[in-house]
């Protein structure tokens, strides 16, 4: 039984190849090619005023410089806007090199091109361009003041007002017997995979074609833009992506101006041009996420049951829109989580900073309205004095309210409609899971020993597998060898693991022989992208699909061989058999042989399916009309709208009164994505994901000065956890499979981020007893607080909240 | 993040390092591990002309422990300091603080004598050399000298050793009798320059009451401050002193900036806290050597 393989914890196969250096990633690949480096902007704001290159050009080495003057055609208009939304009023992008004025520090201004990357650093510090500073605006409260502007044509520094409501908020808000207001902040942090960005260009000019390698997550559409901007046609560029060493949303943006730009260079110079992007260039040039202030009111009765709930949602969208206003949306639709809101509003009014771009980082905007919803419901339970937990399972949708349809339009342009769920088991697994019941012996404990703990917990929905579509290839070869192509790019999730169990389950072959290739457009040319946890969904069906559409020929022609009917066979370890009688059988590498009828002998298979090798039916064709020759299949999965995924994550804290350093005690998981493919690699998503969790509720910042200078633009000051500060993570699995695609799949990739900060904060709060009103937060702020003025707050246990306050 | 470039020497003695950095001038700068210059080039925040490596320099790589103290050499790595029982048995703090240098990666490469050299008032072997009342032997065209560390340090990533010249070794003097240590720091994350750390050396008289209480600490100065904290406990049974008036002590003696991870305040707090964390274990150390 070949089937045994879905669902099974296998290992990732491409592990040990990426572990031992085996990889192939982006700096790997073109070792003779001339290398490329930049002159960035310096200021947060400001007009070029002059360039001059004459010092540079003295440079032994050097190839060429390029400003925005060199660029012609569609390279000297403006960037895409990606996603366009008619509620994106203000969309702005830049150009591939400013054209006028820097819009953020580290915003591309001169690209040197040099035999190597030292020495066009050596040719780019020898560049002087003169500035004209302009104001500067950093952080959403000033940008909504708009008391200076980013672009002088968007006076209010509004790109765009997201809003949608599900009815009337004001009035559900004026009937409810309670009502609760506060405002909090959330703040920036950013992708930041081990490996940057990077762009390899290689042009062919006898055949005027194009190869570029990019380190992205959509190389399909990485491919469509540079053949529009460059007005090459699209069937002579070609896009590659190569191993990728992490992406969590970074790379899903494009095109980079330097996707762009290496490509130009590669074919104005005739040569080989590639560009690695270093860790400071990923600070300051690439993309962060996060930073809102968010202002909430909600209304609830007697039991802590809302009624109506109501945000206003500043939201900072740095200097430009390319990915429109997906973060935004994503923060509005997701922010109710798994509760079931009679009345809800959100206005999520995104603004403009002289600050790197915002576009989605893991979470996408789904961690900040998780960080809203949860500390709404903590501050209920505070309010009528009931246990935070209660209060949480009686505003749940119930099992039998699905399909929940909330009335409003996801990040996909479809109705947003809660496919399938339990939250109420979940929670109570969640319960057992940390023990929420028996927390007062251990909290007593800690005091014993002079330490503050604390517990917090959070669920959340994810809305995931957003189409529109994705698409896979499937081909048996004469060797046996099996191959699985998807145009969706791959950064270390474990795609060659899953689609090779989901092509090996559907086609009863052993696991071994199927080779997996991802976001190479020279194998498949049509596909979206790896973002929004929704390759297993789209690309996993399409995968089914395909090897399904394989099978079926397989059998067919099979049945032929064997005389049989294509309904009495099976495939078994490659073997095509008939049911229940041993020995009448052929392989199905035999099969994928005499699917191609040939008149040229190559190999001793090939013998088989050549003219003369046996009788054949004289009355048809050798292809049948209608058929095609090879094994092989290509299909298409598009689903109807996304399905949404839940948890729930509790953690209990430590803290050390005499140094207020946070240790995570605990970290508590329960998981919702449906059918499961391979239960290791979704734990392992979830531990990667609460990893960046606690990296955004404790240690990750964007330290803007009030001049738009990053001060933390590097490792040594900008604070990922080490594996020495991310917990042990306790996972429960439950499975309410999506009744929207024939798996049951949904996604998994960004689950384990999202409630991170809001749980945190919940459990620091209950430690401290002060309120957490803005993350992160490190010792040295929980220090500020404790000595503050900050709200006292106490939390019910869940022993004496069975009586009402 | 390509360093700007260099030229590059790797002399065999100390003499020929000495010839190289007097022909090479101000531009020229010694490479040992390199874990502190090597990322500097790359940024480009700096930009020597010349790195004169001295890791073939033989010789350099020795740790002699004696009853007077540990001599450290210029090539001697963190992680070969931590390894050494001799030297921890001659003074325990050498163990100690090495044990929070960084990550093993680190360890295993960067030196002891080129963290004291680099000057960084955040490194636990500057506030060791200060605290155990260290010097370091100079070499430079004129001869070897030895400097004592308060003279040694001058500011933040600058010591009084200007013009050709390279730092052969350190010397740390042995722990005193009657006396025990402790070194603690707390950092953002395991590994990280510490927010602030304490290095604390405790000395009993014959009736195990405390006689001398001293600190260094890291993160708090421009360079490595050590405090006489004795008169907070003197006098003092070992097994009730009042570790924490001396932590008070200490508190009210440092003046540390604010950064991004830490306020003035906060580090303050923290000098408090590892004060009297440290005097405790140091003074039970002390009591357990005195018996």
């Amino acid at each position: 039984m070949t089937t045994k393989l879905f669902g099974e914890p296998v290992r990732r196969r491409e592990d040990a190849r990426l572990i031992i250096g085996q990889g192939r990633y982006l700096d790997d690949i073109g070792s003779g090619a001339y290398e490329a480096a930049f002159v960035r902007s310096p200021y947060a704001h400001a007009r070029v005023l002059d360039i001059d290159v004459s010092a540079a050009m003295d440079v032994d080495g050097l190839l060429a410089i390029y400003t925005y003057e060199d660029l012609t055609g569609p390279m000297a208009e403006p960037l895409p806007v990606l996603i366009p939304h008619p509620q994106l009023t203000a969309p702005r992008t830049g150009y591939p090199l400013v054209k006028d004025v820097a819009q953020h520090v580290g915003e591309p201004i001169v690209m040197v091109v040099a035999t190597d990357r030292y020495i066009a650093e050596d040719a780019a510090g020898l560049i002087e361009v003169s500035y004209e500073e302009l104001p500067v605006v950093v952080g959403v409260d000033a940008a909504e003041a708009a008391e200076r502007t980013v672009h002088d044509d968007v006076p209010d520094n509004v790109a765009a007002r997201h809003h949608q409501e599900t009815g009337d908020v004001e009035a559900a808000l004026a009937a409810s017997a309670h009502t609760l207001s506060f405002t909090q902040y959330f703040e920036r942090s950013a992708s930041m995979p081990m490996e940057g960005k990077g762009v390899h260009a290689r042009w062919d000019d006898a055949d005027s074609s194009l190869r570029v390698y990019s380190s992205t997550q959509a190389s399909t559409s990485v491919r469509a833009a540079i053949a529009a901007k460059l007005e090459l046609s699209m069937e002579k560029v070609e896009v590659i992506a190569p191993d990728v060493g992490g992406g969590f949303g970074v790379k899903i943006v494009h095109p980079w101006p330097e996707e762009l730009l290496v490509p130009m260079a590669a074919r104005l110079l005739g040569h080989e041009v590639k560009w690695t992007e270093d860790r400071r260039e990923h600070f300051i040039s690439s993309a962060h996420e996060r930073q809102q202030r968010q202002e909430i009111t909600v209304g609830y009765d007697d039991d802590g049951r809302i009624a109506a709930l109501d945000v206003l949602v500043w939201h900072d969208n740095g200097a430009y829109t390319p990915y429109g206003i997906i973060v935004p949306i994503n923060t509005a639709t997701q922010l109710c989580g798994p509760y079931d809101i009679p009345v809800y509003r959100a206005r999520v009014n995104s603004v403009y900073t002289n600050t790197v771009i915002v576009t989605p980082y893991r979470g996408a905007g789904r961690p900040q309205g998780t960080f809203a919803m949860e500390r709404t419901m903590d501050r209920i339970a505070q309010a009528l004095r009931i246990d935070r937990a209660l209060v949480r399972e009686r505003n749940l949708i119930q099992p039998d309210q699905f399909p929940y349809d909330w009335g409003l339009t996801f990040q996909d342009g479809r109705p947003l409609i809660y496919d399938s769920g339990d939250y109420p088991a979940m929670m109570a697994k969640l319960k057992v899971l940390v023990d929420w019941d028996g927390f007062a012996e251990r909290r007593a404990a800690a005091e014993a020993r002079g330490k503050l703990l604390g517990i917090g917990m959070a669920p959340y929905v994810e809305g995931t597998g957003p189409g529109p579509y994705e698409g896979a290839h499937v081909q048996v070869l004469g060797s046996g060898k099996v191959l699985v192509s998807t145009g969706l790019t791959s950064q270390g999730q474990g795609h060659e693991t899953v689609f090779a169990q989901l092509a090996a389950a559907e086609l009863g072959v052993p696991m071994e022989d199927v080779v997996v290739t991802t976001g190479d457009t020279r194998r498949f040319g049509y596909a979206v992208g790896t973002f929004a946890s929704r390759a297993a969904v789209v690309s996993g069906n399409a995968v089914a699909l395909a090897a399904r559409g394989v099978k079926e020929k397989a059998l067919r022609i099979a049945a032929e061989v064997l005389e049989a009917d294509p309904a009495d066979l099976e495939i078994d370890e490659g073997l095509v058999q008939v049911k229940g009688t041993p020995g009448a059988s052929i392989p199905l590498r035999t099969v994928a042989v005499l699917s191609n009828p040939l008149r040229y002998a190559f190999d001793e298979a090939a013998r088989q399916a050549t003219q003369f090798s046996g009788p054949g039916d004289d009355s048809k064709p050798p292809v049948a009309v209608g058929d095609a020759p090879g094994l092989e299949h290509t299909d298409y999965y598009s689903p109807l709208r996304s399905t949404f995924a839940s948890g729930a994550h509790a953690v209990v804290v430590e803290i050390d009164p005499a140094t207020w350093e946070i240790a995570i005690e605990q970290y508590a998981v329960v998981h919702d994505c449906g059918t499961i493919i391979n239960p290791m690699i979704v734990e392992g998503q979830v531990h990667g994901g609460v990893a960046q969790g606690v990296g955004g509720a404790l240690y990750e910042r964007m330290a803007y000065d009030r001049d738009g200078q990053l001060t933390n633009a590097s490792f040594m000051d900008f604070l990922m956890p080490y594996a020495s500060e991310v917990p042990d993570v306790d996972i429960d699995h439950q499975s309410t499979p999506s009744p929207l695609n024939e798996l049951g799949i949904k996604g998994a990739g960004e689950a384990g981020v999202i409630p991170g900060s809001a749980a945190i904060a919940s459990a620091i709060e209950d430690a401290v007893g002060r309120r957490i009103a803005a993350m992160p937060i490190s010792p040295t702020e929980l220090y500020d607080l404790v000595r503050s003025d900050a709200e006292r707050v106490t939390n019910s246990s869940p022993h004496d909240s069975g009586a009402m306050a | 993040m390509k360093p700007a470039p260099f030229s590059y020497a790797d002399p065999t003695s100390v003499e020929e390092a000495l010839d190289v950095l007097t022909a090479e001038g101000e531009g020229a700068k010694v490479l040992a591990g390199g874990q502190s210059l090597l990322p500097l080039l790359s940024m480009r925040l700096a930009a020597p002309t010349t790195l004169v490596d001295i890791n073939r320099v033989p010789g350099l790589d020795q740790i002699s422990a004696g009853p007077d103290g540990v001599r450290v050499g210029a090539l001697v790595r963190h992680a070969q300091l931590l390894a050494s029982a001799e030297a921890a048995g001659v003074q325990p703090l050498l163990g100690r603080a090495t044990a929070n240098v960084a990550h093993p990666a680190i360890r295993n490469r960067g030196t002891t004598v080129g963290s004291i050299a680099h000057a960084d008032p955040s490194g636990e072997m500057t506030a060791v050399l200060a605290l155990t009342d260290g010097s370091v032997t100079v070499a430079t065209p004129d001869g070897r000298e030895t400097v004592g560390w308060a003279d040694f340090f001058l500011g933040p990533l600058e010591t009084s050793v200007h013009g050709p010249a390279v730092v052969l070794d350190a010397f740390f003097p042995a722990l005193p009798e009657r006396s025990g240590t402790a070194f603690a720091e707390i950092s953002r994350r395991k590994g990280d320059y510490a927010v602030c750390g304490a290095g604390v050396v405790v000395t009993l008289d014959d009736d195990r009451r405390v006689s001398s209480a001293r600190a260094a600490y890291l993160s708090v100065g421009l360079v490595p401050e050590v405090h006489d904290l004795t008169d907070a406990v003197v006098g003092q049974p070992v097994d009730s002193a009042d570790w924490a008036a001396a932590g008070e002590l200490a508190r009210g003696k440092v003046d540390p900036d604010g950064d991004l991870h830490a306020s003035a305040d906060y580090r303050r707090l923290l000098v408090a806290t590892l004060t009297a964390r440290t005097l405790a274990d140091a003074g039970a150390e002390a009591a357990r050597r005195t018996a």
